[in-house]
């Protein structure tokens, strides 16, 4: 299976309220609310770190989670958010000049 | 420019002089804004309004608000205007409608306060013991009826649309001549903002605490604002965010009576 690799869209306001990340689609103001496991992938979503990675490092490892059903999870959220172009996915490193802002803790 | 054909309005502590070139216009608008008309001698904006003739263009087509350049451009089927911000003038084209003036200085507003963290709100406001509260929620929501039911100790703010300010205290609900319904306009005045309540009508009076991502998603459905501009939309986001974890919000479920003022103390 071809690795894949995420980056936060610079088109969206977030900001991370009592564990949960709140975003906001600023093209149409659609709103999500993101779960502890997904603000996790959030926050890590470099555009340079694979994905598979942020699975084993980031979701496994902090929620401890079997490695199969994370990434199934993850994948899903995944292709969730990129549909609405709050994530971009691609199956290389995002270049530099792509990528928003560090997400602030 | 003859002084006698400037007004200025001073809506929430910021003064926009007009330069209006027919006086029975400008004294349209010292009516329509009695109580927010303040002095010319320090404007913080000032624009050249320039009256056309009347036109069957429509009101109610979609606002357009956009940066070109390092200026506003603002358009609906009624009006045209042009503001440079750093110079703080601008320029309007509209006919002798104060509707359209009224929703120019909306927008200048909304802009305004996206720079500042504030922000205008679909909501009536009112000053009760010198705490500022918030009803907001779409039309039918029950902005009108709970103004319309204010006790004689109330002093309202609006019933259509509030001005929040932010300061280094916290947030200010200041009062607007943005009427709706009510037909009636706000007092000059402000308070420090005590609770937003979010209004339904219901069978009994009630007040349900409401979580921040719900309380974030309403306010964000609730503030005006037009532009197509990235970097204020994160701002007003940003600034939804900040006044919901500084500020209780709550639901008001309430009964179309005079006892729901009993709840807002």
């Amino acid at each position: 299976m071809s690795e894949k690799y995420i980056a936060r869209s610079s088109a969206i306001a977030s900001r991370l309220l009592g564990g949960e990340m709140m975003i906001m689609s600023a093209a149409d103001s659609t709103f999500f609310t993101l779960n502890p496991v997904a603000t996790v992938v959030w926050q890590v979503a470099d555009g340079r770190t694979p994905l598979s990675e942020i699975v084993v490092r980031a979701v496994c490892t902090e929620f401890q989670v079997d490695p199969d059903i994370a990434q199934r999870d993850v994948e899903r959220f995944v292709e969730d958010l990129s549909k609405h172009g709050i994530l971009l996915v691609s199956d290389r490193p995002f270049p530099n000049s792509t990528l928003g802002p560090p997400e602030a803790a | 420019m003859n002084r006698s054909c400037e007004i200025t309005i001073e809506i929430g502590g910021m003064p926009i002089l007009l330069h209006i070139e027919n006086d029975t216009f400008r004294q349209m608008l010292a009516r329509r804004y009695a109580g927010f008309v303040g002095s010319p001698s320090r404007p913080r904006f000032e624009f050249e309004v320039e009256l056309t003739a009347p036109s069957a263009d429509d009101p109610d087509d979609e606002v357009r608000v956009e940066m070109q350049a390092g200026v506003w451009r603002l358009g609906r089927g009624d009006f045209r205007a042009q503001w440079d911000p750093r110079a703080g003038r601008g320029r309007i084209r509209q006919s002798a409608n104060p509707y359209s003036i009224d929703s120019v200085l909306r927008i200048v507003h909304t802009l305004i306060l996206a720079r500042e963290g504030g922000f205008l709100l679909h909501s009536a406001g009112a000053i009760r013991n010198r705490r500022a509260f918030l009803f907001s929620g779409l039309s039918g929501a029950g902005k009108t009826t709970i103004s319309r039911l204010a006790p004689a100790d109330v002093t309202l703010l609006t019933d259509e649309v509030s001005y929040i300010r932010r300061d280094d205290d916290g947030y200010h609900a200041c009062g607007t001549p943005f009427a709706g319904e009510l037909a009636r306009l706000g007092e000059n005045c402000s308070a420090p903002i005590s609770c937003l309540f979010f209004l339904k009508q219901g069978p009994e009076n009630k007040l349900e605490s409401v979580d921040k991502p719900e309380a974030i998603r309403r306010l964000m459905r609730n503030i005006l604002f037009f532009a197509e501009d990235m970097s204020l939309v994160q701002n007003v986001f940003q600034s939804a965010c900040e006044f919901v974890e500084r500020v209780p919000v709550q639901r008001l479920t309430f009964v179309p009576d005079s006892t729901v003022w009993g709840m807002v103390q």
